[in-house]
């Protein structure tokens, strides 16, 4: 233990509380606003990006002194918060719950992908000139930068209590958090208090990006979700929509994290996070500082199913149009094909989460997760010698294994929490694959994986992984709704409706939805596996959040729930950026907007829920 | 009253809600075959009594045995397997589901295509009996819709016709119907149902009347929660009224409405459910 007690636990615990709070400063904005509007903002950590890049542009371009771009920052972050909740929240007041969720995915990609467009994709500096101060402490030192850090983060608290408790408009905000009724009655509309907060958030969200890009003088355009995720992650050890317990969380989530660091190494620094959003969402999914609750949480819908009839498409049609799809290689243009294979590999992810997000209704945000199983299960099973063909059954059986056993945590999470849930296990799947280096060779990834073949019979040129792909979609899409049309198609749907009356008819939910994530996961572990032997090198990025939002996506354009649905718009989607390769470069832009506009103008997808 | 010979024994039956106690220490013997109704003032803990038995809410203090059997505290599906089945106040139909789907998960603890003993292979044989439908799976599920359609039929033309409808299209009163066929399709031991007629006009009061009144008729065990009185003091074999959380009066129909404790109760509170001024109702019944 000599070795433990002689680490620098003083500089350890500083840089602990300096990122801490910058985790506070994003977290208090999440608490708002899901105090108020009961919503999770995905687009939280694009705030933050946008505030760093601003940031830069005043200090680095036009050489303003630091108070004055905190000021620009501040300012500039709150206008986009309350752009946010003017364009893209506000107009979906009567959808769903989690409609305004998924939208903020969308405001999320757009903002990237607009900073991408601006400043390019690599990082950049950020030099602040500070007083060049250290004053040691003991064995430790604290710097000026960590000085700035925390005492901009202290004003910021300070100025938010003030608003908050001092002011009309910042009573009706704390009202209207407790309770929607009685804020109505202060005479304060819901919209200006929507807007402020979100605005407020924005603020706090921007100074933060600014803060951390002087910290680490850099600032990174791809840093969005891994912060509003730790973010997430301080506000579910806080209380939800907790403000002062969301500073407690993330000053304990910078402190868990800076000595996890200590003791494992920096590798591991996100599963911490998400290791410590499970356990409280397990263990204490109401924070670590709430008082034992009187009253059961109000039950969140997380469904998106909207009392629309599915398009019914006759079967000659669907016959037709396999036929077609089937003829796509008699274009003669491989890289048509080569595309068409892709979107369909998107399809088998599609139906696979059409079946959780839509038939059973737990809307998933980590599905890329199974087919990273699949992908990791053939290649090495494959790698070790096993034939192709055996490679993949048993690769899809070890994926709807895990698919089932993984989630299974998420099973009695609902509404918002099972988004958060999944994302977290989607997480900690690609960060075990990246840190289980004897087994997955980590950051490397795997490469050499054999192609495609069947019992001897290669399957790797253009045409014939084609047809075989499709085969593969047209044979699961024919199950999937056989199974939909039996009695578990009918239990999936009751659990959907109303989980309690379903286990009040004798529904075991939690066996159902794990047998609903075991044939997912079958399905996804097969679009996974084949991908990678499509590749012929993954690693653990290779299936990321991206994929998962864009499979979530394809799932809502098609109908959540809807087989056909989703393979038709997997074929848009996947298909269409592809095939104007102007759209490819902003494909981000193009799939945030998709999933923008169509939560707003057609939330029952394209052939209707089902 | 004595506890042997009861279907269904509550003793001790205690629910706090933060400061507020809404069950407190409430026994409740039915015997088989026997109709039991419940009454008193809104918030008297009535609703929760019944979804504590039911297993929808776990109770602090207390023991429910079925038969002689424990099934205090067991999850909802379980004691749906024991045979208790219940509607709820406010109506939970699955709305995007069937009139037939929603009385077919009725069924659902009857279901043998679901209900496969093989250890760890259980989930893959179920998925693979969907799948594959073999003749008796078939002729299982044939077999369910007939007696779904016969259920539902019980209600006259009224669900019939919609049979193929997702219940959100339906009327209130249909929905609270498609509520009780659902119920009565898991043949339970015990019915319960908590104001099946809230909501309906006088006529589609008087009729569900007479279809619980049919139901006692064919001997089920019934427990009612019900604000209309007069209903209920023609069906009841036996009433309980509640009041704050305990048990304020118990007995014949006629025990009950001379009973002046019941009738200060009613009196004392200003707000009583359902349309009929239950009050009124009560001491006219009494003349
Ligand atoms: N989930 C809950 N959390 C907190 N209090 C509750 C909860 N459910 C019920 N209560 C309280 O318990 C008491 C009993 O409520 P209950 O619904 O059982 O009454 P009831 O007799 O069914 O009334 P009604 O005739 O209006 O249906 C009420 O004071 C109610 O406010
Ligand atoms: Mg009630």
């Amino acid at each position: 233990m000599e070795s433990l007690l002689s680490l620098p636990w003083f500089d350890f615990t500083i840089s602990g509380v300096v990122i801490g709070s910058i985790y506070a400063l994003m977290a208090v904005g999440l608490a708002l606003i899901f105090g108020v509007a009961n919503l999770i903002n995905f687009a939280h950590g694009s705030v933050f990006t946008v505030g760093s890049y601003i940031g830069w542009t005043c200090a680095v371009a036009l050489g303003l002194p630091l108070w004055a771009t905190v000021l620009v920052v501040a300012a500039a972050g709150g206008i986009v918060g309350a752009l946010i909740e003017l364009l893209a929240i506000r107009p979906l007041n009567h959808q769903s719950r989690i409609a305004p969720l998924l939208a903020t995915i969308g405001v999320g990609l757009i903002l990237d992908q607009i900073v991408h467009i601006i400043f390019g994709a690599n990082p950049r500096a950020l030099p602040v000139s500070l007083p060049n101060l250290r004053f040691s402490i003991g064995s430790g030192t604290i710097g000026a930068i960590d000085i700035t850090i925390f005492v901009t983060g202290v004003i910021s608290a300070l100025a938010l209590y003030l608003f908050l408790f001092h002011s009309k408009l910042g009573m009706a905000v704390r009202a209207t958090a407790q309770d929607g009724d009685a804020a109505r009655q202060m005479g304060v509309g819901i919209n200006a208090i929507n807007m402020t907060v979100f605005g407020i958030a924005g603020a706090l969200g921007a100074i933060a990006g600014l803060l951390v890009g002087i910290y680490y003088n850099s600032i990174d355009p791809n840093a969005s979700f891994e912060i509003m995720l730790k973010g997430m992650v301080a506000i579910v050890i806080g209380g939800m929509s907790n403000v002062p317990g969301a500073i407690g969380g993330g000053l304990i989530l910078g402190l868990i994290e800076s000595y996890g660091i200590a003791l494992f190494g920096a590798s591991y620094r996100d599963l911490f996070a998400f290791a410590v959003l499970l356990l409280m969402l397990l263990l204490r999914p109401n924070g670590l500082f709430a008082r034992a609750h009187a009253r059961e949480a109000e039950p969140m819908t997380g469904t998106f199913v909207t009392r629309a009839k599915p398009v019914r498409i006759p079967a000659w049609a669907l016959v037709a149009g396999a036929v077609l799809i089937a003829l796509v290689p008699a274009l003669g243009q491989p890289y048509l094909t080569q595309v068409m294979t892709n979107a369909l590999l998107y399809a088998l992810a599609a139906m696979s989460l059409t079946l959780v997000a839509g038939t059973l209704g737990l809307i998933s945000i980590g599905h890329a997760a199974l087919l990273a199983v699949g992908a990791y299960a053939s290649a090495l099973l494959t790698m070790a010698g096993l034939p192709v063909a055996l490679g993949l059954v048993l690769a899809a059986a070890i994926t709807a294994v895990l698919g089932a056993a993984l989630t299974y945590p998420a099973f009695r999470l609902r509404g918002h929490y099972v988004a958060i849930g999944t994302l977290a296990i989607g997480e900690i799947v690609a960060l075990v694959i990246l840190n289980w280096t004897s087994l997955t060779h980590g950051s490397m990834g795997l490469y050499g994986i054999p192609p495609l073949e069947l019992f001897g019979i290669p399957l790797f040129s253009t045409n014939a992984s084609y047809w075989f792909v499709l085969a593969l979609v047209i044979v699961f899409a024919l199950l999937q709704m056989r199974l939909l049309s039996s009695h578990l198609g009918r239990t999936w749907r009751a659990i959907r409706e109303d989980t309690i009356a379903a286990e009040t008819y004798g529904v075991a939910s939690n066996y159902y939805k794990g047998l609903a994530f075991g044939f997912a996961g079958f399905v996804a572990g097969i679009s996974g596996a084949v991908s990678a032997h499509q590749f012929s090198y993954i690693n653990y990025d290779t299936f990321n959040l991206l994929t998962s939002v864009l499979i979530l996506t394809i799932v809502i354009l098609g109908g959540l729930g809807n087989v056909t649905g989703a393979i038709v718009a997997a074929i848009i989607v996947a298909g269409l950026p592809e095939v104007f390769r102007t759209l490819a470069e902003y494909r981000m832009l193009f799939y945030g907007m998709a999933l923008l506009l169509l939560i707003r103008f057609r939330p029952q997808g394209l052939m209707g829920s089902d | 009253m004595a506890t042997e010979g009861a279907l269904l024994s509550a003793t001790g039956i205690t629910r706090r809600f933060g400061g507020i106690t809404a069950v407190d220490g409430v026994d409740l013997h039915v015997r088989e075959g026997e109709f039991l109704s419940v009454i008193g003032p809104n918030g008297a803990g009535k609703t929760t009594l019944f979804n504590l038995i039911s297993g929808q809410d776990r109770m602090d203090a207390g023991r429910v045995t079925l038969e002689g059997r424990d099934i205090t505290n067991l999850t909802p599906h379980r004691i749906a397997e024991n045979g208790i089945a219940r509607t709820f106040q406010h109506g939970r139909v699955f709305g995007n589901l069937t009139v037939m789907d929603n009385v077919l998960i009725g069924c659902h603890t009857r279901l043998r295509a679901a209900r496969s003993r093989v250890p760890v292979l259980a989930p893959v044989i179920e998925i693979l009996r969907a799948l594959i439908r073999p003749a008796p799976v078939r002729a299982e599920d044939a077999a369910m819709r007939a007696e779904a359609r016969d259920i539902i039929a019980t209600f006259g033309d009224r669900l019939t016709p919609r049979i193929d409808q997702p219940t959100y299209s339906l009327s209130y009163a249909n929905r609270r119907r498609v509520e009780i066929a659902r119920a009565l399709a898991l043949h339970p031991r015990i019915l319960i149902l908590d104001e099946p007629t809230a909501g309906m006009n006088e006529s589609e009061t008087a009729e569900m009347q007479q279809i619980i009144g049919d139901l006692k008729a064919q001997g089920r065990t019934i427990l009612l929660i019900e604000h209309k009185l007069n209903m209920v003091m023609q069906l009841s074999d036996r009433i309980m009224a509640m009041d704050n959380g305990k048990v304020i009066a118990e007995g014949t129909p006629a025990q009950v409405r001379n009973d002046p404790r019941v009738i200060e109760a009613y009196l004392g509170h200003s707000s009583i459910g359902g349309t009929a001024p239950a009050a009124k109702s009560l001491t006219e019944g009494a003349q």
